[in-house]
């Protein structure tokens, strides 16, 4: 199926099955994201959102704790995985990732087209490297947050995951633009997604952070990120390395604004209005603790916790204030970057390749979700709607690899992105089958 | 009140005894009642080194309804009185995936109210989350304005009617702290009987005006007198419908005592005050109190008290226990409200009709309680208490400007029968001025009458009374009726005025000898004969001729 025949059906949808989300009481489907299981008014093209990843309170950095179950990579049932693992792939499976995890694995079956997903640390890059399929973390209010359930209202963005860049911009340019449901979205800048046909490569500048190569990073990831830069080289690409010295905090940083944020989101599940409601109900006080125990699992509870401390009066100025400042400081380093002569950031985007369940499940969700975000989260808490720079992060294909771009040029990010892939391209195996 | 009056005057007493036992101590007499209007008054400090009495200090904390006809942050209709949980939208009742959108109109409103207080509008404010967990506050917080609020830093000047006969008008201010918008929360309403709480969220979100006065007032005469003005000026702005019986206007009350020059003492906070009336006794009631406290040796706690009509006291609620944190939090999903000053200043490509632009606020404004007042006095050549009063009641200016227009008579005239005649009746049954059962044209009819001399003045007030009872009755008509039209016929009154005379010799020998006041002796015969329609002037000086 081709480009133009997505576009003729995704356009006579308008916005409305994309950013429409249903909420249907305790049937919060989705990962942050309500999906409604439709065809669209063209009726031919029936495209399937799932979101199964994990439903609403938790946030699973391994798509493993969802409440239908957890999702399964599909590429743990491709037949050279198998041969080579000898594994059986019902029992011994491996994860997506997270937590848009559900998405990623309907695009990389070929249920879908398209599947959207949230991307507040990453996670929609995170399945989407996992699952090998192309992952687009928009910049921050260029999509309507309205119907997304909401994590870090500052840092959450919906994410778009197809199998082409080609079909990501088209998807783009639909969704894109001024809600005004959602007073944090801004216009949309005009001919952001054509791409163009003719593209040189060795008018860019690709930069590559020396802080990324963090603990844990594998050697496999490695060196597909050296060969990808290697090939950017070769293609004529100026490719330099550069510094974003706040890297290091940038997760600790994250975590705090990250809680405190949920702490303030999660307050309105009492039970009274909608979703789950305990049969405890001695009290008000007694129905909302039981309710929000009942109804929360062990890491939405603990972030609550620590992000009510952050946001206590006493502690407001150590951890909140003191974070937004690191914040903007971790801004300001892609700032620099990008204002230097670099067109585009080439980083990883996950540490690993995609686990195997029984080895992911080692560490608690807390500690998985630090180790994974670290590549990904910066460019959440950078691309925030006040900023003069705006960051996009594009994951490509089976290369794992992330492209950060700048937004000061528009028609660049694009063509970035499309020469990234078509790079990308020539190196992967054969996808469509 | 009577008996905190008592108990002043017998603890005056008390002070002038003990003062009488000691020529050297003096002592300087506050006045502890505060029910009456001396609480103001600045009396002579006599002694600096003796102990001064204690006084109360009030602050006000008042909400006030956004008069819109949506909520704040959401498209649901805003209305009193609707059937439970009819107007409230997914926002309102924090469905995960809505967000709050800003309603431009909740915006003017408390830039027009900031203007009219004097304040400095914040052409950038901010707006957070305040959190806390109550049934009626469906999504945990609520969204404030607490580090940066849309108008700061201004003055409500109120007036008050003091003095001995209460017609002098002193001029008091307040200032006002901070000016900021946040959303309301719904109600709950406690079914005792099912031993459970019924939750309505038509209230939810609706705009509200939080206006700080600072503690300048010292009494609940002054806070009174405060939110009436207040109330005025809201209304008259159009920006709050100021009906405290409906929730429009919330007025809690901060109420501590202190010796004037010490530090403040306790506060504790008044809720549940529904009418102006009950704002002033539960303040006085709480001064009272906490003096009554202090004196025994007692501390005043700082806790919330509600405010009990019935019995006329405060009492504690129990449910305010310990400090809470409110977690303070920016709102992620609000950036920061811009307020442009004039239309020069707006960037391009900004359209004068999607933003707020002070500039034309404030060239918009309506008349004020304050100026409309002054106008009054100058237009009409009326008192200042007059126009005090005029303004004061709603509906009685124009009632007053109906009746000059049908009228010839002087507004100095006229403005007695308005302010002492119709409203006085109208205060005695407890009805609006809207509810007269005289109209203004009726009205300026019975002016007439007396006026052209076909009644006199006593008359005039003997018609009115039974205008008021059988509405529809012109005063004519009436006059017609019961024969009360004045008596000008000289010769008939000759007639009456000559038996008069004839009958009282030792009065007439008195008035002859240069005792005039018995005349009026005389006048009060012949207005008996003439069952008062008789037409004074005539009459005296018929009477003086046959005396002289």
């Amino acid at each position: 199926p081709n480009t133009g025949f997505l576009l003729r059906c995704l356009r006579q949808s308008e916005r409305e099955l994309l950013n429409h989300c249903r909420i249907t009481g305790k049937r919060v489907g989705g990962n942050k994201h309500g999906g409604s299981q439709r065809p669209l008014a063209a009726g031919r093209l029936f495209l399937q959102f799932f979101s199964y990843g994990s439903v609403c309170f938790p946030r699973s950095a391994g798509s493993t704790d969802g409440a239908f179950g957890a999702v399964k990579n599909p590429w743990g049932y491709a037949a050279p995985y198998r041969e080579r693992t000898k594994a059986d792939p019902d029992s011994d499976w491996v994860v997506t990732g997270g937590s848009s995890g559900g998405s990623a694995a309907a695009v990389a079956s070929l249920t879908s087209y398209l599947a959207l997903g949230s991307d507040t640390g990453g996670s929609t890059r995170n399945p989407g490297s996992l699952c090998g399929v192309v992952a687009l973390k928009p910049t921050y209010g260029l999509l309507s947050r309205h119907g997304l359930i909401p994590l870090v209202n500052s840092m959450d963005v919906p994410g778009i995951m197809t199998r082409s860049v080609n079909d990501a911009a088209v998807v783009l340019g639909i969704l894109q633009g001024l809600d005004v449901r959602d007073s944090t979205t801004v216009p949309a800048p005009s001919s952001l997604t054509e791409l163009p046909e003719d593209f040189d490569v060795r008018n860019i500048c690709v930069g590559i952070p020396k802080e990324y190569h963090a603990p844990g990073l594998s050697e496999e990831t490695l060196a597909q990120w050296s060969s990808v830069a290697d090939l950017f080289e070769e293609a004529g690409a100026r490719v330099e390395r550069v510094s974003l010295p706040h890297t290091q905090y940038s997760i600790v940083c994250y975590h705090v604004l990250c809680h405190a944020e949920v702490a303030s989101n999660m307050a309105r599940f009492d039970g009274l209005e909608y979703g789950h409601r305990s049969q405890t109900d001695g009290s008000t006080e007694v129905m909302y603790a039981s309710s929000r125990h009942e109804g929360f699992n062990d890491v939405v509870r603990g972030r609550i916790l620590s992000g009510n401390y952050f946001l206590l009066k006493r502690n407001y100025q150590h951890y909140f204030v003191k974070a937004q400042k690191v914040r903007r400081l971790i801004a300001n380093d892609f700032q620099h970057v990008f204002s230097s002569g670099v067109d585009v950031l080439l980083t990883p985007t996950t540490l690993t390749d995609a686990a195997r369940y029984r080895d992911f499940t080692q560490e608690d969700n807390r500690t998985r979700s630090a180790q994974e975000d670290v590549f990904t989260q910066p460019a959440n808490m950078a691309g925030s709607l006040y900023k003069a720079g705006q960051i996009w992060a594009l994951t490509a294909h089976s290369v794992r690899c992330q492209v950060y771009l700048y937004n000061t040029r528009h028609y660049m990010k694009t063509r970035c992105a499309y020469c990234s892939s078509r790079i990308c391209e020539v190196r992967e195996e054969a996808f469509e089958r | 009140m009577a008996a905190s009056c008592v108990a002043a005057s017998e603890l005056l007493n008390n002070i002038k005894q003990i003062s009488a036992l000691g020529p050297k101590a003096s002592y300087v007499v506050r006045a502890v009642s505060t029910t009456s209007p001396q609480c103001h008054a600045q009396l002579p400090q006599r002694a600096r080194s003796a102990p001064q009495q204690l006084v109360g200090v009030v602050g006000l904390e008042i909400h006030a309804q956004i008069n819109s006809s949506t909520k704040l942050f959401s498209g649901a209709p805003v209305r009193f009185s609707a059937p439970p949980n009819s107007l409230v939208s997914f926002f309102d009742a924090s469905l995960p995936g809505t967000l709050p959108v800003l309603n431009k109109r909740c915006v003017e409103a408390a830039v027009m109210t900031g203007l009219a207080l004097n304040c400095a509008v914040n052409r950038k404010s901010l707006f957070d989350r305040k959190h806390y967990f109550y049934a009626d506050l469906p999504a945990g917080y609520q969204i404030t304005q607490q580090r940066l609020p849309i108008a700061v830093d201004g003055v409500l000047t109120y007036s008050l009617l003091g003095g001995k006969k209460r017609n002098q008008v002193m001029r008091k201010n307040v200032t006002i702290k901070q000016i900021q918008l946040e959303q309301d929360s719904g109600k709950s309403l406690h079914d005792d009987v099912r031993s459970q709480t019924l939750i309505d969220l038509n209230r939810a979100g609706v705009g509200l005006m939080e206006l700080v006065m600072e503690p300048d007032m010292s009494c609940g005469e002054e806070a009174a007198a405060a939110v009436r003005e207040l109330q005025l000026i809201l209304q008259a702005l159009g920006t709050c419908q100021g009906n405290m019986s409906e929730g429009q206007l919330r007025v809690d009350a901060n109420v501590s005592v202190h010796r004037p020059g010490e530090p403040l003492g306790v506060r504790t906070e008044v809720k549940n005050i529904n009418s102006i009336r009950y704002l002033a006794r539960a303040i006085d009631y709480e001064i009272q109190r906490q003096i009554d406290v202090l004196q025994r040796g007692g501390t005043v706690q700082n806790e919330t008290r509600a405010y009990d009509s019935k019995s006329g006291e405060t009492l504690p609620m129990r449910d305010k226990e310990g400090l809470q944190d409110y977690r303070f939090m920016p709102e992620p999903n609000l950036p920061p409200l811009i307020l442009y000053e004039d239309n020069a200043s707006l960037p391009t490509g900004i359209d004068a009709c999607q933003v707020v632009v002070v500039q034309k606020i404030k060239e918009g404004l309506p008349e004020l309680p304050s100026v409309k007042r002054d106008r009054l006095v100058q237009m009409y050549e009326i008192l200042p208490e007059h126009s005090f009063t005029l303004v004061n009641e709603d509906g009685l200016v124009d009632y007053f400007e109906a009746v000059l227009k049908a009228t010839k008579k002087e507004p100095r005239k006229v403005i007695g029968w308005v302010t002492n005649e119709l409203l006085g009746h109208l205060k005695q049954q407890d009805m609006s001025v809207c509810q007269s059962p005289i109209s203004p044209s009726a009205l300026a009819e019975l002016l007439e009458l007396q006026e052209t001399g076909h009644i006199s003045s006593s008359v005039a007030k003997q018609v009115f009374q039974e205008m008021w009872r059988s509405p529809g009755k012109t005063a004519r008509q009436i006059t017609q009726e019961q024969d009360l039209g004045l008596v000008s016929d000289t010769a008939q009154l000759h007639i009456i005025c000559q038996k008069v005379v004839d009958s009282h010799p030792d009065e007439v020998h008195a008035i002859r000898s240069g005792n005039k006041k018995v005349l009026n002796k005389l006048m009060g015969l012949v207005q008996k004969e003439t069952k008062g329609r008789a037409d004074p002037v005539l009459v005296r000086a018929i009477l003086q001729k046959k005396t002289s």
